[in-house]
């Protein structure tokens, strides 16, 4: 009798133990867009684990990271790998809830030189951890309309000279267009606040975590906002908005501020028709600005931190990886290998930008940029910023005592 | 001595509480007592529970601070009236013109009136940001049929407020239609008849005869509407996700909802959210007073 059960007792173990073996997989939570990045890695990754499936866990991007925000404190439940988009970052870093990569086994730290400047120095601390890896890099970039700034005589050197001269463009083209230069005021003073950054400065906030709102750099933002409203050089909508890609479609407003990441986002849904019209330039007065950019890190409670570890090196690292989300039309994204952006395929003409190499131009700026690092109270700082500038556009009230009221404000809600 | 029984049915009348009794422990209670925990409680919700810190009334004093909270607070409550009584007038009637004019074909309109409600409020906020487009919007074209505007409905400090009462009133005058629709056929026809013999017709009517009629329901439908509107969220997030110009449509569950969710001040939202509760209750005793006792006798 034993003997007789003897057999279906081992099979059913073994049937037990090799469905636990299949039941180890790799689980990458990740926003959309990253998880195209993601899926673009697996057949490598299958080649080399076969019997590792990837569990991928796409969620909107707010809610990908508010869930992160409850999910990497919990005590089980924590992907293997998460993305992270540099806005969250900052917030990250100082729950310490991820894992530091400059430690052993990992020893992150001999790829620093693999990587874009400025994106490996935002994931790391200033005592030297390191939290993530980058994936890819938003080096800032003017998008402009060339056909409607030619017709108003116009060329890229008068807006992007200095300051002054992309204030002039401006009201050349409202004079003889009608058109608007920007969508909004706030687009000014976010570009001028992010390309007048030095290296090691934060964009809200010093190292040491102080506000920096009273500084020049943010006068000066509050200044050219100011006049851009004024001067009626903007259109006052919102961007993101419906209206605001209507506009952008039908030419009213000319000119866009942003990383370069919106490349793929103008060309594939808010202006598709526009192709051959817009070219992509350097910021003015020959600033270089970090405006967004991906990563991928490690929960201290993942379960398969080893595995982890090999993943995202796959996916940060390997130039083959990295050129294909670069390829890749729905994702165009620019890497963050230093490698991957000295591949030929950077220098090739873009049909959506009338055949210019733009991506050229962003591995230029990618690599001058300088590094800006990222504060967990960026957040806070930025909503009541932009609410010191709307008293400012609105209620005409002095520049310096909205930015006094706004740092007051933040140091209240950060000293808490 | 004989073993003291828990209820002549044994335990069966548990065993048919238990179903809501463990929902309401796992949905109402625990998470009631979970945000009590956390209003007294400050950090970062992504560090983890050993990462919230006990800060006594720390929390609440920062509400009482924090110029943003209070400035949401003063939105809630405008857009609140600004949506509610128009809200209210508009239900009142229509329902009295279903319920004289449609005879059999009420129910139908009542249904018709329910629409908007049962509406995803996401798709009505999409559709109303459209009609309300500065540069492309119909309501902006049409104005300038008459000569006027351009109206900035979603920028201009009190357009937008304006806006926002204007989808809540049209998502929820639909629903109070129905609330009064289902007082007026609860009337005794003899009332109305008697009202009549007597000389009372038209506006005279409605206003002695049949309102007085509806004040268990006029009271009962605003209060629904004054909690509704403490709770006021969807609505100004879509037509205004960032706050709107100078914060001017923010409101306090939104501005809740950013501070646990985006800045991850669990507990800073949390003192927030009850100091909210406390307004909502205090408002609706209040209310209740004011409306559901004394003014009203007075008035009639």
């Amino acid at each position: 009798m034993k003997r007789c059960l003897q057999a279906p007792i081992a099979a059913c173990a073994l049937a037990l133990l090799s469905s636990a073996a299949l039941a180890q997989n790799l689980t990458v939570a990740v926003f959309p867009k990253l998880d195209e990045a993601v899926k673009l890695a697996l057949p490598v990754w299958q080649q080399r684990h076969p019997d590792i499936p990837v569990r991928l866990v796409t969620l909107g991007y707010a809610d990908h990271h508010n869930r992160l925000a409850t999910q990497l404190a919990g005590s089980t439940g924590a992907p293997d790998v998460v993305g992270i988009e540099s806005t969250y970052l900052g917030r990250f870093k100082a729950a310490g809830v991820l894992e530091n990569l400059a430690m052993t086994p990992y020893h992150a730290n001999r790829l620093e030189a693999q990587f874009v400047h400025y994106a490996y120095t935002q994931a790391t601390a200033r005592n030297g951890a390191v939290y993530a890896l980058p994936a890819d890099v938003g080096p800032g970039t003017l998008f402009y309309r060339k056909d409607l700034f030619d017709k108003a005589g116009i060329n890229e050197a008068d807006l992007t000279g200095s300051w002054a001269s992309l204030l002039d463009a401006g009201r050349k083209l409202k004079a003889r267009s009608g058109l608007y230069l920007l969508a909004n005021a706030h687009d000014m003073k976010n570009l001028y606040l992010r390309a007048a950054a030095e290296e090691g400065e934060g964009l809200y906030f010093d190292q040491a975590g102080r506000p920096l709102v009273e500084s020049p750099r943010f006068v000066r933002a509050f200044e050219l906002a100011r006049t851009v409203r004024r001067e009626g050089l903007d259109a006052k909508i919102s961007p993101w908005t419906n209206e605001w890609a209507a506009m952008l479609r039908s030419g009213k407003i000319a000119a866009v501020g942003s990383g370069s990441w919106f490349a793929g986002q103008l060309s594939s849904w808010v202006a598709p028709d526009t192709a051959g019209k817009w070219r992509a330039a350097q910021l003015p007065a020959h600033r270089f600005a970090a405006w967004g950019g991906s990563f991928y890190a490690i929960p201290k409670r993942a379960a398969n931190k080893a595995l982890a570890w090999e993943f995202i090196q796959l996916l940060t690292t390997d130039p083959k990886t990295q050129l294909a989300t670069m390829r890749a039309p729905a994702l165009q994204a620019l890497p963050a290998l230093v490698t991957a952006l000295r591949d030929p395929y950077v220098d090739t003409p873009m049909p959506f930008f009338g055949g210019q190499p733009a991506r050229q131009l962003w591995r230029h700026a990618a690599l001058a940029t300088p590094a800006s690092p990222l504060d967990r109270n960026d957040p806070v700082a930025e909503e009541l910023v932009n609410a010191a500038l709307d008293a400012v556009l609105f209620k005409d009230k002095d520049i310096r005592a909205a930015l006094r009221d706004a740092r007051t404000q933040i140091e209240q809600r950060i000293r808490r | 001595m004989t073993p003291r029984r828990l209820s002549p049915h044994g335990v069966a009348p548990y065993l048919f509480l238990a179903p809501f009794l463990l929902l309401f422990i796992l949905f109402v209670a625990v998470p009631f007592a979970g945000s009590l925990w956390l209003a007294f409680r400050h950090g970062d919700a992504a560090t983890g529970l050993a990462g919230l810190d006990y800060v006594g009334w720390h929390n609440f004093r920062f509400a009482g601070s924090d110029p943003l909270f209070w400035h949401s607070l003063g939105n809630t409550l405008m857009l609140t009236v600004m949506a509610g009584v128009p809200q209210h007038l508009l239900a009142l009637g229509l329902s009295w013109a279903i319920y004289t004019r449609l005879g059999r074909a009420s129910g139908w309109a009542g249904f018709v009136c329910m629409l908007p409600y049962v509406t995803s409020a996401i798709a009505i906020a999409l559709v109303f940001m459209t009609l309300l487009s500065t540069e492309y919007g119909l309501i902006n074209r049409w104005l300038a049929l008459v000569g006027l505007g351009p109206v900035d409905w979603l920028h201009d400090e009190l357009w937008v407020k304006v806006s926002i009462a204007a989808l809540v009133c049209w998502r929820y005058a639909g629903w109070n239609t129905v609330l009064y629709l289902t007082a007026l056929q609860a009337l005794p026809a003899s009332l109305l008849d008697a009202a009549a013999i007597d000389g009372a017709t038209g506006w005279r009517r409605y206003w002695y005869v049949v309102l007085p009629q509806l004040r268990p329901m006029i009271v009962l439908a605003s209060t629904l509407t004054l909690i509704g509107g403490c709770q006021l969220f969807d609505e100004s997030f879509i037509l205004a996700p960032d706050g709107g110009t100078s914060q001017s449509a923010l409101t306090t569950s939104a501005y809740l909802y950013r501070l646990a969710f985006v800045n991850g001040d669990l507990g800073g939202a949390t003192a927030m959210a009850w100091l909210l509760l406390v307004s909502t209750v205090t408002l609706i005793v209040a209310y209740q007073l004011l409306w559901g006792r004394g003014l009203w006798r007075r008035m009639a």
